[in-house]
């Protein structure tokens, strides 16, 4: 699997989407399941799948489904 | 005097700060509200929906000042609730924000400030007692009509205890981490409007960066969070953060494991913050206990001493108070916060005080030597017929087993046995008789639509009829 493939599964398990849900318009709070509670959780898992720990600047800055693209970046997750 | 009708004293000091940098002054707002407490001359009963911004607070202030009963309610309480409430309370008003108002399509428009209407429903005169000043949600009655019926004096009594043992002054500064309809997120607002400090309003969750830029540009002093918030706050691996204003902690709205309240009672120490983990209820305003922060890395497991003005105490099955340290009974409080009692439908706010400020909690406790209590659990279902001890959730389990879905409640005359099928109304009375070898007369099956439970599936006893 490509790092972007397995973005995107922890998008669709962690809130409940499908496929065609993943786009620039996601973003935190845009459905219903991406609220603190479903955002704390994906961010456990996204660590977990790339085995990465993320900064407190990072967790808060992860708005949006492509934001979250540039800050793994950071993390050495190439897309 | 109390907060709301004592706001004049603060004038120019500034009451609540919105993230657009919009700002009441005490003053302002005691005129704000006033303003708008002059479109309610009746007393009529007021639905208030709370989202966490100056128009929801100058209704909820407007409505204390002028003792207008209130219930408040989410802001973005799902439509099917609001009319299920609409029904059982028929509230004279309603205060919502203007995109809400078409729900109530035969309601008319009497007042508007920000982005809030107050609507006229033409609902008959409202017949409340007089005490009667905020009908408030417990946790246990999401998606019910019951309401727990609080005085002024409630609300003001506990708001000063608060204000007291947190030792909230006029520069500190508070942010909204919970909505105002919930009892803690309110306290958390009474407080410091009891004290002359700041509030700034926001409905941005800890997980937005939004959130964090207000604690910082509004230079926050203290955050308040239910366990939840808790969990949160490691994840953020907030001791990291920069937070140099921050002089304050305080948890409720449910038990921090143990081993978290050691965590954060340890950053704390280190950092030169108060962490406060407190006690209470809706049915007692908000709060009962509370345990001193140098107690926190002591007895992480505990919930404290009694807030100042009220008073615990433990009690035996039979209703004998408990003086030896580490016996476990029922934890009692006595109070001025003690709720009038509850509310199910428009004709109960007609109810005096039915609890004489005493409120059994049902948690189990015990206090330890330092006077300190401890919760243990919850108490559990028992009745007692004909002098035999039956343990209701035991009947419940063995019913079901019989292939009988069923809530039993009960007191020592008589077991209830709510079940939603007709046709096993005698078989259920059978079953139970043989299961407990008891004489039938102490059973009675009763049939009701369907068993309330939570989201979580667990049964909502206080919600049987």
């Amino acid at each position: 699997m490509t790092n972007k493939q397995r973005y995107d599964k922890v998008f669709m398990e962690a809130l409940t989407l499908q496929p065609e849900d993943l786009n620039d318009a996601l973003v935190y709070n845009s459905v219903a399941a991406w609220d603190s509670v479903g955002h704390m959780s994906m961010m456990a898992a996204l660590e977990t799948e790339f085995d990465i720990m993320m900064e407190t600047d990072d967790i808060i800055d992860f708005s949006s489904y492509t934001k979250g693209m540039e800050i793994l970046a950071k993390y050495e997750v190439q897309f | 005097m109390n907060f709301y009708d004592g706001m004049e004293r603060y004038g120019s000091a500034v009451a609540f700060t919105e993230e657009d940098g919009a700002l009441y002054t005490y003053a302002q707002l005691a005129a704000a509200a006033d303003a708008f407490s002059a479109s309610v001359p009746d007393r009529g009963l007021v639905f208030l929906l709370a989202d966490n911004s100056l128009d929801a607070v100058t209704g909820y202030i407007g409505c204390l000042r002028a003792r207008v009963p209130a219930a408040l309610l989410a802001g973005g309480i799902p439509s099917e609730q609001l009319a299920n409430l609409l029904a059982a309370y028929r509230p004279n008003y309603l205060w919502l924000p203007r995109g809400r108002a078409a729900e109530t399509p035969n309601a008319v428009e009497v007042y508007a400030k920000g982005g809030y209407v107050l609507l006229s429903t033409g609902a008959e005169p409202l017949r409340a007692h007089n005490d009667l000043a905020l009908l408030m949600t417990t946790s246990g009655s999401t998606g019910s009509a019951k309401f727990v019926r609080l005085s002024c004096g409630n609300v003001a009594a506990n708001a000063a205890s608060i204000a007291a043992y947190l030792n909230i002054a006029g520069e500190d500064r508070a942010i909204t981490t919970l909505p105002m309809h919930y009892v803690f997120g309110l306290s958390v607002i009474n407080s410091h409007l009891q004290a002359g400090a700041r509030i700034a309003l926001t409905d941005a969750s800890l997980m937005e960066k939004r959130f964090w830029e207000q604690v910082k540009a509004q230079r926050s002093t203290s955050l308040s969070g239910v366990p939840y918030t808790y969990e949160l706050l490691k994840r953020l691996h907030w001791e990291r953060m920069k937070l140099p204003d921050l002089k304050m902690l305080t948890q409720a709205g449910g038990k921090l494991s143990a081993a978290l309240v050691a965590e954060f009672a340890e950053h704390c120490r280190q950092k030169g913050i108060r962490f406060y983990v407190m006690y209470g209820a809706a049915e007692a305003t908000a709060r009962m206990a509370y345990l001193p922060p140098q107690l926190a890395l002591e007895k992480p497991g505990s919930i404290g001493v009694p807030i100042p003005g009220g008073e615990l105490w433990i009690e035996d099955e039979n209703g004998n108070a408990i003086t030896r340290s580490g016996v476990v009974g029922e934890l009692f409080y006595r109070g001025p916060n003690v709720s009038l009692g509850y509310a199910q439908r428009r004709e109960d706010l007609a109810l005096g005080d039915e609890r004489g400020c005493v409120l059994a909690t049902g948690d189990l406790a015990l206090r330890d030597a330092d006077g300190v209590y401890s919760i243990v659990g919850r108490k559990s279902r028992f009745v007692k017929l004909f002098g035999n001890r039956v343990n209701l959730e035991d009947v419940e389990q063995l019913l079901r087993g019989a292939g009988i879905d069923c809530a039993c409640a009960g007191d020592d005359s008589l077991l209830r046995i709510y079940i939603t099928n007709p046709a096993l109304s005698d078989d259920a009375v059978a079953a139970a008789q043989r299961l407990t070898q008891l004489h039938p007369s102490a059973f009675r099956s009763c049939v009701i639509d369907c068993i309330p439970r939570n989201a979580a599936g667990k049964i909502i006893y206080a919600e049987l009829p």
